[in-house]
């Protein structure tokens, strides 16, 4: 679209802006729909359950549609370059497989892949290294969770097999 | 005479050996907060809330209160030392912190924002003591109405004097208050906005929202921007403490205006990043010497801490008082009260004396404390930041994980912080405010049962918030803030009008 205004390719601030804008409408319709739906006038009791969000939806649909109006006549603007995009991935993927592998590893040996490979990857350093941090880091969690305010977290197979 | 009867028996718990010890480890935990990026008060404060669950009310709120001390103390060292804000609200001290340390006058620098953060804290302190009784106590007067008419005056200056785009102030407003109301509905037991989806049931924690759009986006900021931390080195001795403190009361009078400026913007939901601000913009205009501002002038220092200071601590007052609080952390605190079993609110200094005198009393010991141990370990902290960012951000991350999921016990929220941390960005990228969202979340429960209740007495007509004096002049007060850029407007139009009529006739 509007790439070549600039000499760094990326994402043009307007159309995220209309992005935005357009999921809030978005938003909004749906939230309305299941208030209206639900009931957000009067009943013998009072104000139905919809009654306060339906209002804040129509509020929100006006807002929203006002920044949409707004967005459309803004001038062009960069809002992330391509360059931008991937450091930022290297730190959202990581931590996107990070949360998934809570599910099935437990919080520590994830957290522990998470550093460990985050050093290895990202900060250059030597694998030794990295793994006795990730190591040493994760112990301490384990103390001042576990032992000291005694907050269960997650746990996976490799916390079973030691029998923790 | 009473207040400092309750005042002085609020030292008594607050001194005891073991909240002391909170006292500290809160301040310290605050500092690494403040210094990290990702970290900072409001979710170093959300992190640390669930821990605290356990713990005894007044120990609980002395603890995350003193670390949000601490991190106000933070903010201004990364400032200082490495040109780079640890807290959106310590922007302004860089523009003259950053060229003094340049200058190898890091030390006078650190020990003047120190000293200026702790005068402003003090000074919200102070008016914390002696007017919050007094509102509350008016406030006990108030009904579900006037409780409506004054979220609606918090949530309509919010929009009013934004400085952010006025729409997005208001989506963000309500989207919070559409995220509050997502889930069990208490007054009549359904379920709103749930679309059958059994996660949604339990409807979206405030906390898991502030550690996703505080900590998580803060990092993507900073990976965005490829940071790589260059610093000055310092080490505080004490004669250039006592030096630059004997050079202070020349600025009287800066300081005045800034804690000024700093309490009024901290009680009105203006907040310490616009307080610091304004403070140095007062600072320079008026300052003789204000023309150097920019260059390492100890003044341009002084202004915004003492501030930002001032309007933190200040936003803690409308908190206590009417439980309606002028801050994104005076709302996680808020939040707090709600957890540890406390009704948040004017029957607060009637029913839990003990619980909000020995608060207030830790902030004047909070503060002096953190003075003390921010001055003596700043080297230690300024270490902190020399730990690549690569290895500080999947420990940020891990740790706001590990705060996500003790708030609920629950993995799904893990995924719901990260979600939120990208709208964070986003929100940041696109100048959509957090602040207004983060409290419609917390309040927004709150707001809506009290408008119920209140429009309930007059089956359904919105005439109750005309129906006496006080509910009507909170409500026009409240659309005045919410018109006031339009109000500022005709005023200066017709002031121009007046000027210039008698040239034109």
């Amino acid at each position: 679209m509007e790439e070549d205004v600039q000499a760094e390719r990326g994402i043009s601030r307007r159309t995220v802006e209309l992005v935005v804008a357009s999921i809030f409408l978005l938003l909004s319709v749906v939230a309305f729909y299941d208030n209206y739906t639900r009931g957000a006038g009067w009943a013998s009791d009072g104000p139905q359950s919809g009654y306060f969000p339906a209002r804040l939806a129509v509020i929100m649909f006006l807002g929203s549609v006002f920044t949409f109006w707004v967005a459309l006549r803004a001038k062009t603007e960069m809002f992330v370059t391509y360059e931008q995009l991937i450091r930022i991935s290297k730190v959202l993927i990581p931590l996107i497989i990070f949360t998934i592998g809570i599910e099935w590893l437990g919080i520590y040996l994830s957290s522990a892949l998470f550093l460990a490979l985050f050093m290895i990857w990202l900060g250059e350093f030597g694998v030794i290294r990295s793994c006795a941090s990730a190591f040493a880091f994760v112990i301490v969690t384990f103390v001042i969770f576990e032992k000291w305010f005694q907050v269960p977290l997650p746990k996976g197979p490799v916390e079973a097999l030691l029998g923790l | 005479m009473e207040n400092l009867n309750d005042l002085l028996n609020g030292f008594y718990v607050a001194l005891s050996f073991k909240n002391v010890g909170f006292m500290i480890i809160g301040v310290l935990l605050g500092i690494v907060v403040g210094v990290l990026p990702g970290l900072g008060g409001p979710n170093g404060v959300a992190i640390l809330l669930p821990l605290t669950f356990g713990m005894e009310p007044v120990s609980a709120i002395i603890l995350l209160s003193s670390l949000y001390w601490g991190a106000l103390f933070g903010g201004a060292i990364t400032s200082i030392l490495f040109n780079i804000p640890g807290e959106a609200w310590s922007v302004a001290t860089t523009f003259d912190g950053y060229p003094m340390a340049q200058q190898g006058r890091a030390a006078e620098a650190l020990t003047a924002a120190f000293t200026a953060s702790f005068i402003g804290a003090v000074a919200g302190v102070i008016l914390i003591t002696f007017v919050a009784p007094l509102i509350a106590s008016f406030a006990l007067k108030f009904g579900p109405a006037e409780y409506f008419a004054v979220f609606f005056l918090t949530f309509c200056s919010f929009i009013g004097l934004g400085k952010d785009n006025r729409s997005k102030i208001l989506v963000s407003l309500c989207l919070g208050f559409l995220l509050a109301a997502v889930g069990l509905d208490s007054v009549s037991g359904e379920l709103r906005m749930t679309f059958d989806n059994p996660q949604l049931l339990r409807g979206f924690d405030f906390l898991v929202v502030v550690i996703g759009l505080f900590g998580v986006s803060e990092i993507l900021v900073t990976m965005e921007e490829g940071l790589a931390f260059k610093g000055k080195r310092a080490a505080i001795d004490l004669k250039v403490v006592l030096k630059t403190w004997a050079g202070l009361p020349k600025y009287w009078l800066t300081l005045v205006r800034s804690a000024v400026v700093g309490l009024w913007m901290g009680v009105t939901p203006g907040g310490a990043i616009a307080a610091s601000f304004m403070g140095y913009g007062l600072a320079k205009r008026f300052s003789p010497k204000g023309n150097k501002f920019g260059t390492g002038e100890i003044e341009g220092v002084l202004a915004p801490e003492t501030a930002a200071h001032a309007a933190g601590t200040a936003a803690l007052l409308p908190m206590l008082a009417l439980g309606i609080p002028g801050s994104a952390t005076a709302a996680v605190l808020l939040g707090g009260l709600l957890i540890w079993g406390l009704q948040p609110g004017p029957l607060l200094f009637v029913e839990q004396k003990s619980f909000v005198w020995g608060l207030i009393a830790s902030m004047y010991l909070g503060n002096i404390v953190g003075l003390i141990i921010v001055l003596a370990t700043v080297p230690l902290f300024a270490a902190i930041l020399r730990i690549p960012f690569s290895v500080v951000a999947p420990i940020i991350l891990i740790i706001c994980a590990i705060g996500a999921y003790t708030v609920r016990n629950s993995g799904f929220d893990i995924g719901q912080m990260v979600i939120f941390g990208i709208i964070g960005y986003i929100f940041k990228k696109l100048d959509y405010p957090i602040a207004p969202l983060v409290l419609a979340i917390v309040l927004g429960d709150r707001t809506e049962a009290s408008f119920r209740q209140a429009i309930l007495g007059y089956e359904g007509s919105l005439s109750v918030f005309w129906s006496n004096g006080l509910v009507g002049s909170l409500m026009v007060i409240a659309l005045l803030l919410l018109f006031w850029p339009i109000v500022t407007e005709q005023i200066t139009a017709f002031r121009r009008r007046l000027a210039g009529a008698p040239s034109g006739s």
